[in-house]
């Protein structure tokens, strides 16, 4: 018999109390309001009888007299093939206007993989995007963010990353989202034939920000699920600032002591438990997590994308509608450059970056209206032509052609010896017409 | 050992995250371990607060399920590490959990009350005895040795053990598991104790059972910035701040595979998982040079990463210090990496704050200092009773929020280490790697060697102290040229800007994609120092500034050819002579 508690002793924040027996922490509950509305809560805390919940959708409208029923059970994800073309929001309730899944569920937030059952990723991701495949190759089971500011393209960038890989299952986890940025990666989806193979949990900016909280756990226990079921998963989450920014409001409101800039100081942890969901898996499946993280006021040192950097495996600055190559890192990008892509891949990526510095230079010293050599005017010209062939987010490119297309670019703007290049990779794939000098 | 104590039992009343108050009948410890029993399964917890009939839980695993009045049980025990053969070459949890074991059991997860026992009782061990009937002997003297790969462990008298004793029956040598009784001792009341291969000690309390004696040695790391020029003591302590992206990992990997030393606890504490697989994968495919074995042979993991329980991430350093204090009682020089402090930090600041104590800077509880201070201070060289020593150096990666040496985990650290090796961005997107800072670092080891080595050493030291005086002033000159330009520079300025660069890409720049340049052994290391030396006091003049710089760069891309020659390669003189021509052909008189 399943016990009803009619009497809630205190409501504050997204928290409310009331005096009960026999619950677990960690279980839900279910709140029935006298308007009609209903949410799930969970059990945060008790001492003794005096139970704390927080309640998903938030507190507001709730009354002292609302009827709450515990379910036994912790917050559960559906997951499988019935959630692939779905979208749920953080509570896992269909925003769509299909049925509600009934296929087996699994709780979120659970135990972390033992390390030993990891492989060294060596499997390779294609973007066709120059900035990543060619300077920054991503790998699968790789979990990095893309570092940015409001106003970036930082969303358009990942639905053309999940819509160009060969992941068998995306998992879009969207925090905080504007309902427009929602809208375009469900068009977006729906266009490139993505959507069958997508599932998607939003939260978007005016819903409660407990639900905020549970989309990453949402997401990554579906993606979880797939990948031990032998799927390469590519999971998005835009935005864990959002995410971020909701902890802090909870912790506050809690009146936890903050640690620095308000956030609490389990931030570092509650980032790593969801980024370190990435894997790939000995003999099955792999997620790999490619996050937005926008940085307030352009600071990197700011809290949340600092921790974040100590988390993930490198991260792509986006500024200016391009993807930044300095200060961009695949961490993983040496286990695949020339080991699985072309022989010449990471000398001539090397080369092409060192001679970019180098432009950055002249062009400075342009600015600063400093004579220029020769040699500043071939990066210039160099400069340019990488700009608009290379680092243009609209180029689309198979990592061959990039490469070829790399090799061009010097051929046009440098002679063979001012490149740098091994001599062996200059005769097999160098672009020279005739003996240069 | 003899005084049976009924062990306290009590239930959950409240709970809030991983923090249980129970309330208990009998006698409790602090810092006692505890068993929560809630679901069917038994949940390790520690009490870290007591307060009448309340104690304070802190709960190892995911606290998901618990119910108020769940009963406790108290083990009556401190969080203890098991000792014995068997240690190296395995990989651990924070609570000394066998993950590989683990695994078998359990699968790809880490599902929580899974407590597996660290060391094998199966496994059979030879045993050869070294005490005889009727030695007097006390805590920590050695019975007996097994050979346990590359080291020759030592059976020794449990440290628990009080007084002395007396031998009253030793094993014959042979086969045995380490549950086998090899020794009875009889104490001075005239009780006999069973002594088997392994015991049990509680991790946060140091084992030092020898005289502390200064580190006058050094520990080579086949790095060239910290063995040239801010050297490691065996029995020291160093530590490597620095932002993310800058490659402390990197370097403690690189030091953990490369430093002549026989014993290396790797502990990857609140960091990637997949960092430690390319540890787990790499080690037991790699050479140890030193021993003509693999280095997984040398090595024991303890690994608790970022998304592990944070509570036992506080435990896995202690962890791997103990085990690390085991072997250098047997008289064995050993090293323990820890990666990363910081988030070990963290793991005490969200206790803290669980128990609502008065918040420090940045949060941080107001005993980090000390507690951090307590954790170096297990470093050193004992002497032990037998004229032998064993010395563990610990050495700490920092992840200071922002890369700002300012906060409070870095300055406690500095404080008690003996040797600074702060990791730069500035260096790391210079990609001059090991991004290690010549400006900022510091080693206090340095005077100390010079003191107690020999006269290479001694010579070795005093170019470093050159070459480290013409580092800071190109530094100056650098800076200055950012302002007026190279023009605005005279000369001399320019050469000795040239000079200082010249040393930082031949000898404190190693890259370690190059099998060759990824490890200097000392040797070849002060060979280079005393080629440097040469460039540094060669009398040069030059007509330009730019003939200065390509002179500069044709000798530095010499250098480096011959930095990526093998020794026994027949290329190798001559790559040399090489540099030496192009060097005196540009020197005066």
């Amino acid at each position: 018999m399943v016990k009803t508690y009619n009497r809630i002793e205190k409501i504050k924040g997204s928290i409310a109390q009331i005096r009960a027996e026999g619950v677990k922490l960690g279980e839900l509950a279910q709140v029935k309001m006298r308007d009609g509305r209903s949410s799930l809560a969970e059990v945060i805390s008790f001492d003794g009888d005096k139970v704390t919940l927080q309640i998903y959708t938030g507190t507001k409208g709730v009354s002292t007299g609302d009827a709450i029923r515990f379910l036994g059970k912790p917050m559960q994800v559906a997951c499988g093939d019935a959630l692939l073309g779905r979208v749920f929001n953080g509570s896992g309730v269909p925003m769509d206007s299909g049925p509600e899944v009934m296929s087996e569920k699994v709780e979120i937030g659970g135990p972390s993989f033992n390390p030993t059952k990891r492989i060294i990723p060596k499997r390779m991701i294609k973007t066709n995007i120059p900035l990543i495949d060619m300077f920054n190759s991503l790998v699968r089971s790789q979990k990095i963010p893309i570092f940015s500011i409001p106003g970036e393209p930082y969303n358009e960038l990942l639905a053309r990353i999940a819509s160009q890989t060969d992941a068998d299952i995306i998992i879009l986890g969207g925090m905080g989202l504007k309902f427009d940025d929602y809208a375009f990666f469900h068009q977006y989806f729906s266009k490139t034939g993505a959507m069958e193979k997508t599932t998607m949990f939003i939260h978007l900016a005016s819903d409660p920000v407990v639900e905020c909280l549970l989309v990453p756990d949402m997401a990554l226990a579906v993606a979880e699920q797939f990948a031990v079921q032998n799927k390469n998963v590519l999971c998005l989450l835009t935005d864990m600032t959002a995410f971020s920014d909701s902890l802090k409001e909870i912790s506050i409101s809690m009146e936890k002591v903050p640690s620095n800039r308000g956030y609490p100081g389990s931030l570092y942890s509650d980032l790593a438990a969801r980024y370190e969901k990435a894997v790939d898996i000995e003999g099955s499946g792999s997620i790999t997590i490619i996050a937005v993280t926008t940085m307030p006021g352009n600071d990197v040192t700011h809290p949340v994308p600092d921790n974040t950097g100590y988390i993930t495996e490198g991260q792509f600055y986006l500024h200016g509608g391009v993807i930044n190559p300095f200060g961009s890192l695949s961490r993983l990008k040496q286990q695949v450059m020339g080991k699985v892509t072309r022989k010449d891949h990471s000398d001539l990526a090397n080369a092409m970056i060192r001679l970019y510095a180098d432009a950055k230079k002249a062009r400075d010293r342009e600015s600063m209206g400093f004579r220029l050599s020769n040699w500043d005017k071939k990066l210039l010209a160099y400069a340019k032509k990488f700009e608009t062939r290379m680092m243009d987010l609209e180029v689309n490119l198979d990592i061959e052609a990039q490469l070829d297309l790399g090799w061009t670019i010097l051929a046009e703007c440098f002679d063979k010896h001012e490149v740098g290049l091994k001599a062996e990779w200059i005769t097999k794939y160098g672009k020279w017409k005739g003996k240069a000098a | 050992m003899t005084t049976e104590r009924q062990n306290a039992t009590g239930r959950i009343v409240a709970a809030q995250g991983n923090l249980m108050t129970v309330e208990f009948e009998g006698i409790v410890r602090q810092n006692e371990v505890t068993f929560i029993k809630t679901e069917g399964q038994r949940l390790k917890g520690e009490v870290i607060e007591i307060s009448g009939n309340l104690a304070k839980v802190q709960v190892f695993e995911l606290t998901r399920g618990i119910t108020c009045g769940d009963t406790v049980e108290f083990d009556g025990d401190l969080l203890t590490v098991e000792l014995g053969p068997g240690l190296l070459k395995s990989i651990y949890d924070g609570l000394q959990n066998p993950l590989e074991l683990v695994a078998e059991q359990a699968g790809y997860f880490l599902p929580r009350g899974v407590y597996l026992i660290p060391l094998s009782r199966t496994a059979k061990w030879d045993f050869t005895p070294t005490a005889k009937v009727g030695d007097v002997v006390e805590k920590a003297d050695y019975l007996g040795t097994v050979p346990e790969g590359v080291v020759t462990h030592r059976i020794m008298v449990p440290f628990t053990f009080i007084g002395k004793g007396k031998v009253k029956s030793i094993a014959p040598t042979g086969s045995y598991t380490i549950e086998h009784e090899i020794a009875v001792i009889e104490d001075e009341h005239g009780v006999a104790h069973k002594v088997t291969m392994f015991q049990r000690w509680p991790a946060k309390f140091p084992i030092r059972f020898g005289q502390r004696i200064l580190p006058v040695e050094q520990l080579t790391t086949a790095c060239r910035i910290i063995d040239g020029a801010f050297p490691v003591a065996k029995g020291g302590t160093f530590c490597t701040p620095g932002p993310f992206g800058a490659g402390k990992t990197v370097l403690q990997h690189q030091i953990s595979k490369y430093a002549h030393i026989q014993v290396v606890v790797v502990v990857a504490c609140g960091e990637r998982a997949g960092e430690v697989v390319e540890l787990l994968k790499e080690f037991p495919e790699l050479d140890d040079p030193a021993t003509g074995r693999k280095l997984i042979d040398r090595t024991c993991i303890i690994c608790n990463t970022s998304s592990m329980p944070v509570a036992a991430r506080e435990s896995s350093v202690y962890i791997g210090t103990t085990i690390a204090e085991y072997y250098r009682q047997m008289g064995i020089d050993c090293l323990m990496l820890a990666d990363s402090t910081s988030r070990w930090a963290q793991a005490l600041r969200e206790m803290s704050g669980r128990l609502e104590e008065i918040p420090g800077e940045e949060a941080f509880p107001a005993y980090l200092s000390s507690r951090i201070s307590e954790l170096y201070e297990r470093a050193g060289v004992l002497k032990l009773k037998n004229d032998s020593t064993g010395s563990l150096t610990i050495g700490g990666a920092v992840s200071p929020a922002g890369g700002n040496f300012e906060e409070p985990v870095t300055q406690s650290t500095l404080a008690v280490v003996g040797c600074f090796l702060g990791l730069s961005r500035g260096r790391s997107d210079a990609r001059r790697f090991p991004a290690v800072d010549p400006l900022i670092s510091w080693s206090k080891y340095n005077d100390r060697f010079a003191e107690f080595g020999d006269e290479t050493t001694r010579h070795r030291i005093e170019i470093a102290k050159k070459a480290q005086k013409v580092l800071f002033a190109a530094d100056e000159i650098g800076k200055k040229m950012s302002v007026v330009g190279e023009e605005g520079i005279g000369r001399d300025d320019m050469v000795t800007f040239l000079k200082g660069e010249f040393y930082d890409a031949v000898f404190l720049q190693q890259n370690a994609f190059d099998k060759v340049d990824t490890a200097t052994d000392i040797a070849r290391q002060t060979e280079q120092l005393e080629l440097v030396e040469m460039a540094l006091d060669a009398e040069l003049s030059f007509d330009s500034h730019d003939s200065a710089r390509r002179f500069f760069l044709t000798l530095q891309d010499k250098v480096i050819q011959w930095n990526y020659t093998a020794k026994n390669d027949a290329a190798y003189a001559d790559r040399k002579e090489t540099v030496l021509k192009t060097l005196k052909g540009h020197t005066h008189g």
